[in-house]
């Protein structure tokens, strides 16, 4: 299941995508999300899919890794069309049991929602499939900086960042190495009602925590022998530059934006 | 010489507080210990574990100060909170788990941190970035993500992330002891290039015998005191007492000692297969 | 209680990018009581293997017989019972250990068993003088203990569901010499005691040697090697070309024999070397073992 997930994944291809300034991704996938909300027909549906779809060809990305992706969310989008077919209100009543209608408008409603859905998904996922995560840390900072002077820290917003990024992979291998180990003596973690299965998490949770602490400290006392003392007077090796493939990039991002809400 | 350590009568002890804030109890870690070390030498520090030799490497750097007594890094007191940085750039630092001190996804980008933190210019750290890339052989993997390699690689790519920063002194703290031999074999011939080819001064600290036999002083220590002293070649031919304190030989100066034990006229002075072969041979020679 | 491995196959994330074979046809049989070595670089798939033997890994092909039962077929055995006839170790095992104090967390295998309390108490006693914790630490938290002692704790957990079986994943790293020694003489004395089947998984070759019947040696997920250490050390070249060593003092008796000594080099330790050389030398260069 965790494997699934391909929000937060990186797929490196070395693409014309793939070379964008980081912030030029993360500011468009903020105003391709604004448009999603916007669009209020099939045919910008239809737009963006296919739009969505030439972006996952340009960044070669297999299809079939994005769609693997979308099985994460499976439960979410039945939860989504289930609750809008027989939930919303609605004036063509198609099927009729007991208190139970299913609507022309629910089922309208349904799909919009779910074309809402999935292409929000796939569209943010494709930012970070495209985009390595400490240049989103970077870009995400660089876009920050601005609003330092009211007190917004973006060099420890995207430190923190960074750092979970780096070591989520080795507290997830550290899981499952915990739980194997529980397992080889005997825990349980499937039976039992809920009070008994939270009770099997302890043996996992706790050493855990403790393994997390350590290397906190661990890493703390290494930063700092590194001469690590905050933001201040920091300089970077890769500083970002925007190019003009950025602003062609950009540019077309504005024209479908205006294009979906117009239609 | 110039010196680059000076220890002075140092003491440092750990306290573990009770729910008042008093001391409940406290460990000696460091006891009225004195070291000197020159510039471009090769020190190891061997001592099972809590001798004090992890806490003694803190202190080369001003993670910790001592409590007593002082220590004098190029000269500049580790207690002088203004020159801190001026320390920990002079005396870099190694620590055991790879892990624990990558900060960046990308492995060019972890090196580039401690330069990054002296405020550097961007061209200046690419090419410190590249030359340090280079020494510890990991040119071919700067664009890897760390969690793909392999501990040894791991642990070099810290090695360059302290170089970068252009050190005289480079501190190991039991930078093999998470290592497969092949990693600790990789780890060890880059700490015998620098300390060869950048002439930096090197503190070896482990608890691996073989990897005190090049070099050119060993320290033992044992409850936060040194209790032996001197070349490999000294520290070693004194089997019995590396035994007494937990440690081992070489197997080759070991063989010498059982010999020896078995009264054969044998010196212990030995380090290698090579030597102990030689001696060996020369008397099988003279029956 | 006798393991049977039988073409034995296990590939990482079948079908997608980052597939990976980790272990490819292994065969082993390993008797009852036998105290068995496995040896082999990072990544040549001996912790895999392990991983198998007790229900963590299911192969992707080939069957795993514990005692003549195939462990993946439900109607012959359960897996709760294999895991706890098969006690795994896993590396730094002192890093899972979670309970309040020592005695808690060295009981939570037996107990997970559903053993009544004296028998859990007994286990418990057991299991901790086995790897030398004596009654006084029983309450003290195993945060509060040196690293050494920690890692027995560890041990004792898995020891106190009385496995037939006991498995250990590399149990000496990061210890100095003398710790190394304590838990290798603890291992080896419990296969003596309890008569029970032991794996020891190492790279180091100079701690095994001392102590096993048995070394099986992997190299990319293949059995490499199979035999008695003694054997083992005579293919000095193929071990290292995988990476691992023999002992350095079976290179010395390489050498002294290469001179022209006539003595025994199939030797295996620093001790029995000594013997040797300085029989030798007081009979003239005569060999002993002739």
């Amino acid at each position: 299941m965790i494997r699934d997930i391909t929000i937060g994944q990186y797929y490196p291809t070395n693409s014309y995508i793939h070379r964008l300034d980081p912030r030029v991704k993360i500011l468009s996938t903020f105003a391709y999300i604004i448009s999603l909300f916007l669009i209020d027909n099939y045919i910008g549906y239809l737009i963006v899919a296919l739009f969505i779809y030439t972006i996952t060809k340009v960044a070669k990305i297999p299809l079939k890794f994005i769609l693997k992706g979308l099985k994460a969310i499976f439960i979410i989008v039945l939860f989504t069309v289930i609750l809008n077919v027989f939930m919303a209100p609605g004036e063509t009543i198609l099927y009729e049991f007991g208190k139970v209608k299913v609507t022309l408008e629910g089922i309208k409603l349904a799909i919009r929602m779910v074309s809402r859905l999935v292409l929000l998904i796939i569209g943010s996922s494709l930012m970070t499939l495209t985009t390595s995560p400490i240049e989103l840390t970077d870009g995400i900072e660089s876009l920050l900086k601005p609003f330092s002077k009211i007190g917004v820290p973006a060099h420890e917003i995207a430190m923190m960042m960074s750092i979970s990024l780096r070591f989520i992979p080795i507290l997830l291998e550290e899981t499952d190495k915990i739980m194997k180990a529980q397992m080889a003596r005997g825990a349980d973690f499937e039976s039992g009602g809920i009070i008994k299965r939270a009770k099997a998490l302890i043996p996992i949770l706790v050493p855990l925590f403790i393994s997390a602490f350590r290397r906190a400290d661990e890493l703390a006392m290494a930063m700092e022998a590194r001469c690590y003392r905050g933001g201040e007077n920091r300089t970077r090796m890769k500083e970002l530059r925007y190019e003009s493939k950025d602003y062609i990039a950009l540019s077309i991002m504005a024209i479908l934006v205006v294009v979906t809400i117009l239609i | 010489m110039e010196r680059m350590v000076e220890a002075r009568n140092i003491t440092f002890e750990y306290h573990k507080y009770n729910d008042e804030g008093n001391i409940e109890e406290s460990f000696t870690a460091l006891d009225n210990m004195s070291l000197e070390i020159e510039k471009g030498e090769f020190v190891v520090i061997l001592g099972h574990n809590g001798s004090g030799k992890s806490t003694f490497a803190k202190h080369l750097n001003a993670i910790l100060t001592p409590m007593k007594g002082f220590l004098l890094v190029k000269g500049i007191n580790t207690k002088d909170e203004e020159k801190i940085w001026d320390i920990r750039q002079t005396a870099g630092m190694v620590f055991q788990n790879p892990d624990n001190q990558i900060v960046a996804t990308i492995v060019d980008e972890d090196i580039a941190f401690g330069p990054e933190n002296l405020g550097i210019a961007p061209d200046e750290i690419r090419r410190r970035v590249d030359k340090a890339l280079e020494a510890v052989e990991m040119t071919d993997y700067k664009d890897h993500s760390p969690n793909h390699l392999s501990g040894g690689q791991k642990q070099r790519v810290a090695i360059a992330g302290v170089l970068a920063m252009k050190p005289e002194c480079i501190v190991f703290d039991e930078p093999t002891a998470m290592l497969d031999p092949i990693g600790r074999q990789e780890v060890l011939n880059t700490i015998y290039k620098l300390n060869k080819e950048e002439d930096i001064t090197i503190i070896h600290i482990t608890h691996y015998m073989q990897e005190a036999i090049n070099a050119d002083r060993v320290i033992v220590m044992e409850e936060g005191k040194i209790v032996m002293e001197g070349s490999p070649r000294e520290v070693f031919s004194d089997v019995a007492k590396l035994k007494e304190l937990g440690l081992d030989a070489p197997d080759a100066t070991t063989l010498a000692y059982e010999l020896k034990k078995r009264g054969i006229d044998i010196s212990t002075e030995i380090l290698s297969t090579q030597e102990v072969v030689d001696a060996i041979w020369r008397l099988s020679s003279k029956i | 209680m006798a393991i049977k491995l039988e073409n034995l196959t296990y590939t990482y994330n079948p079908g997608t990018p980052f597939e990976k074979k980790a272990m490819s046809d292994v065969n082993i049989h390993i008797p009852k009581g036998q105290f068995v070595g496995l040896i082999g670089h990072t990544g040549s798939g001996k912790s895999t293997l392990i991983q198998h033997l007790n229900g963590l890994i299911k192969p992707t092909s080939g069957n795993i017989y514990i005692n003549g039962r195939n462990i993946h077929n439900k109607d012959e055995v359960s897996i709760k019972d294999v895991r706890q006839q098969v006690g795994l170790v896993f590396q730094y095992p002192e890093y899972q250990l979670f309970e309040m104090n020592i005695y808690k967390d060295v009981a939570f295998g037996p107990e997970n068993m559903g053993l009544s309390k004296e028998e859990v108490k007994e286990r418990v006693h057991k299991a901790l003088s086995m790897v030398n914790i004596g009654e006084d630490m029983f309450d003290k938290s195993p945060f509060e203990l040196s690293g050494g002692q920690k890692r027995r704790v560890a041990i004792a957990g898995v020891l106190a569901m009385e496995p037939e079986i006991l498995i250990l994943d590399e149990p000496t790293a990061g210890l100095d010499p003398k710790g190394r020694e304590e838990i290798l003489g603890q291992v080896s004395k419990m296969h003596e005691e309890l008569g029970i089947t032991v794996i020891l998984v190492s790279h180091s070759m100079e701690d095994v040697a001392k102590y096993v019947d048995r070394l099986v040696v992997m190299k990319g997920g293949k059995v490499e090697l199979d035999g008695i250490p003694r054997e083992i050390f005579n293919h000095i070249e193929e071990l290292e070309d995988m990476g691992l060593a023999a002992p350095q003092i079976r290179y010395i008796m390489e050498e002294l024999s290469a001179k022209g000594m006539d003595v025994k080099k199939d030797i295996l330790t620093v001790e029995e070397a000594a013997d040797i050389i300085a029989s030798y030398l007081k009979k003239g260069g005569i060999r002993s073992d002739s």
